[in-house]
C-alpha cells in the first residue's frame, strides 16, 4: 500500500497489517472522492475494502466550507438570503422563504394570505425540483440515463417560473421581509399552468420507468436500509426519515405559511432502504403538485404580495426617487438604523431533504449576533459510514445519491 | 393532552434542584438554562422520562459572549423536540471563557457527534468524552477557532473600507 495515500499511523494501515485473509488476499484502501462524477458533489470517503465489500468508511467533509455563519454575523438581515441560496441549491426558494419567515417571527410581522399562498407555491415547486433531481440522478447512478434526461427539462421549466418571479434561476435570492419584492406577473401564472398540465404526465412516465423495473429494484431494494430508531438517533428528518416509516413533517407538525389550509398526505415508507426513499420522494412530488393546485384554487383575490411594513420592506425604486417617506425608509433600511428586538428565535421549515432550521440570536443591532443553520444533510450524513458498511462499492454510490446529500448544505 | 411548560419545569426542579433555572417561554419555544456540569444527566432525564420523552435532538450549537463574566463567555445550546406531544425546548449551558468544557452527549444522541465536532471546530469548546473530537469543516492545520467574536472576518490591514460610513461600529459588525 502506498504511503502517499495513507500515513502509516492511520488506523486502517494497522488493520491491514494485522488482518490476513485465508486465501492470502489482503484488504485494500480506496479513496472515494473528493471529486468524482458519481458522487455529485465534493465528498471524500476513505474506504477500507475487502475485495468489492466495504468494511469501514471514514468521511471527510468541509471541502466547500464558506463560513456562512461567520459572514452572516457581519451582514445586515436582508443581505443574508444570498447565503441561504447557496446551502441547498437544488431548492433555494425554500431556504429563502425560511429565512424571511424567521425574520417575520422575530419582528412579529403578519404576512397577507395571498403572499403566504404564493410562498407555498414557490416552496412546493422547489421541493419538486429537489426531488426530481435526486430521483432522476439515482436513476443515472443505477445506469438509467433516459429518465433523467426526460424529466430534467421540467426543472428548466420551473427555473423559467423562478426567472419570471425574481429574475434569477438557481440562486434565487427571492422575496423580502413580509412577502415578495414584486407581484407575480401574468406570465408566471401562465408558465405555472402549463407546468401543471405537462409535468404530471412526464412524472407518471418517469415513475413507470422505474417503479417496477427489475434492474432498478435489484439495485435498490434492501440497499442502505436504516431502521426508524437508528434514523431518529442519527437525526434524520425529511424524506429519508419518512422512508423509514416515521411520519414527521414540519409542514404538519408546525405549520408555517398557511400549510394548514391545504389537504395533503405525508407519504411514508417501511424499510428505510434506497427503494423506499425513492418511492417516498415520488409520492411527495404528487402531493406537492396537489398543494400547488389547491393554492392556486384558493388564492385570495387582489394583488397583495407583501405586508405593509415600511420599516423593513424596501420601497420601490421610483418611490425612493420621488417620495420623501420612501427615501427615508430606504435610507434607514440600507444603513441599518431600524431597530430589531433582542430575542432568540428558532424557526424550522420542511426543506427538500429535511428540517431546515434557523436559530437566530439578535442583540438589537443591524446584524445577527449569532445565526446557526440547522442543515439536515450535515446531521444525517453522519450515518453514511454505518449505512454502507458491508455494502458493495456500487451500492455506496447509490446510497449516497438516494440520501440527497447536497455538498453546499453539508459544508455551509 | 399537551405537555405543559409547568409540568416540565416542576419535574426538572424536583430532580435537579438549582441546576436548572431561568425558565421562560421565548416566543414559541420553552427555554431554560442549566449548569454545564449536569448537562448529560439532565438531557438523559429529558429523553428517558416516560412523560417528558424529548427523544429527538434537533440542533446543537455554540455561542460566544466575550463581554460577559468569565464564567459565562461561551454557551452551548441544545434544541430538543418531543414528537409525541410536538413540544420543543431550548436548553442553554454557559461555559467558562478560559477553559470551555462540557460533557459530550454523543452517547445519548448519535446525531450530536458531528454537531459537537462543529462546535469544537468553531468555538474550541471541549466536549469531554467525545469519541473523535477533531475539526470537521475547517482544515486540521488551523489553530484558531473562527466563530469566536475576536476572530476578524476580513484582513485587518485593509484601508479601502471605512466602516463608519456604513452604519457599522466596532460593536455591531
Amino acid at each position: 500500500m502506498s504511503e502517499l495515500l495513507l500515513p502509516p499511523e492511520h488506523r486502517y494501515a494497522k488493520i491491514i497489517k494485522e488482518r490476513l485473509n485465508e486465501d492470502g488476499s489482503e484488504l485494500s484502501i480506496l479513496n472515494l472522492g473528493p471529486t468524482h462524477p458519481a458522487t455529485h458533489g465534493i465528498f471524500q470517503n476513505i474506504l477500507l475494502m475487502d475485495g468489492e465489500r466495504i468494511l469501514e468508511a471514514e468521511p471527510t467533509i468541509g471541502y466547500i466550507h464558506r463560513a456562512f455563519e461567520k459572514i452572516a454575523e457581519n451582514r445586515p438581515f436582508y443581505q443574508i438570503t444570498p447565503l441561504t441560496d447557496r446551502m441547498n441549491y437544488c431548492s433555494s426558494p425554500i431556504n429563502n422563504m425560511g429565512w424571511w419567515m424567521t425574520l417575520e417571527k422575530l419582528l412579529n410581522i403578519e404576512v397577507p394570505k395571498r403572499a403566504q399562498y404564493l410562498r407555498v407555491i414557490i416552496m412546493e415547486l422547489a421541493r419538486i425540483t429537489d426531488h426530481l433531481i435526486c430521483n432522476s440522478i439515482l436513476g443515472v447512478d443505477t445506469g438509467a440515463y433516459t429518465g433523467f434526461l426526460y424529466v430534467f427539462q421540467f426543472r428548466e421549466k420551473v427555473y423559467e417560473i423562478y426567472e419570471e418571479i425574481c429574475g434569477a434561476r438557481l440562486t434565487t435570492n427571492m422575496g423580502r421581509i413580509g412577502g415578495f419584492e414584486r407581484d407575480w406577473s401574468p406570465k408566471a401564472f401562465e408558465l405555472l399552468d402549463t407546468f401543471l398540465v405537462e409535468f404530471p404526465v412526464a412524472w407518471k412516465e418517469f415513475e413507470n420507468l422505474f417503479e417496477r423495473n427489475r434492474i432498478f429494484i435489484d439495485r435498490t431494494v434492501n440497499v442502505g436500509a436504516i431502521t426508524a430508531e437508528k434514523a431518529m438517533a442519527y437525526g434524520f428528518t425529511g424524506p429519508n426519515l419518512r422512508a423509514a416509516g416515521v411520519d414527521y413533517d414540519v409542514r404538519v407538525a408546525q405549520p408555517y405559511s398557511s400549510y394548514d389550509d391545504f389537504e395533503f398526505n405525508v407519504p411514508v415508507g417501511k424499510s428505510g432502504d434506497t427503494y423506499d426513499r425513492f418511492c417516498v420522494r415520488n409520492a411527495e412530488v404528487w402531493e406537492s403538485i396537489s398543494i400547488i393546485r389547491q393554492a392556486l384554487a384558493k388564492m385570495p383575490e387582489g394583488n397583495e404580495y407583501h405586508a405593509n411594513v415600511p420599516d423593513y420592506y424596501l420601497p420601490p425604486k421610483e418611490d425612493v426617487y420621488n417620495n420623501m417617506e420612501s427615501l427615508i425608509y430606504h435610507f434607514k433600511i440600507v444603513m441599518g438604523e431600524v431597530p430589531v428586538p433582542v430575542a432568540e428565535i428558532y424557526h424550522p421549515v420542511e426543506g427538500g431533504n429535511g428540517e431546515l432550521g434557523f436559530y437566530l440570536v439578535t442583540d438589537g443591532s443591524r446584524t445577527p449576533y449569532r445565526l446557526h443553520f440547522r442543515r439536515p444533510c450535515f446531521i444525517y450524513y453522519q450515518a453514511y459510514p454505518e449505512m454502507i458498511k458491508g455494502a458493495l462499492l456500487s451500492d455506496a454510490i447509490v446510497i449516497l445519491s438516494s440520501l440527497n446529500v447536497i455538498a453546499g448544505e453539508l459544508d455551509a | 393532552m399537551a405537555l405543559e411548560n409547568t409540568a416540565i419545569q416542576d419535574k426538572l426542579i424536583a430532580t435537579f434542584g438549582e441546576a436548572v433555572y431561568n425558565f421562560q417561554q421565548e416566543r414559541d419555544i420553552f427555554s431554560f438554562e442549566i449548569n454545564a456540569d449536569q448537562n448529560k444527566a439532565i438531557i438523559l432525564f429529558l429523553k428517558n422520562d416516560p412523560e417528558l420523552r424529548f427523544h429527538f435532538l434537533t440542533d446543537l450549537c455554540g455561542i460566544h459572549y466575550p463581554d460577559s463574566d468569565v464564567d459565562e463567555q461561551f454557551a452551548v445550546v441544545y434544541h430538543l423536540h418531543n414528537w409525541y406531544e410536538n413540544k420543543r425546548i431550548k436548553i442553554k449551558a454557559f461555559l467558562n471563557g478560559e477553559k470551555p468544557e462540557i460533557k459530550t452527549i454523543s452517547n445519548i444522541f448519535l446525531s450530536s457527534n458531528w454537531m459537537e465536532r462543529e462546535t469544537f471546530d468553531f468555538y474550541g469548546v471541549d466536549f469531554i468524552g467525545h469519541p473523535q473530537l477533531k475539526r470537521i469543516l475547517n482544515m486540521d492545520e488551523m489553530i484558531s477557532h473562527p466563530m469566536r467574536k475576536e476572530f476578524p472576518m476580513e484582513d485587518g490591514g485593509r484601508t479601502d473600507k471605512d466602516d463608519r460610513f456604513f452604519g457599522r461600529t466596532v460593536d455591531n459588525c
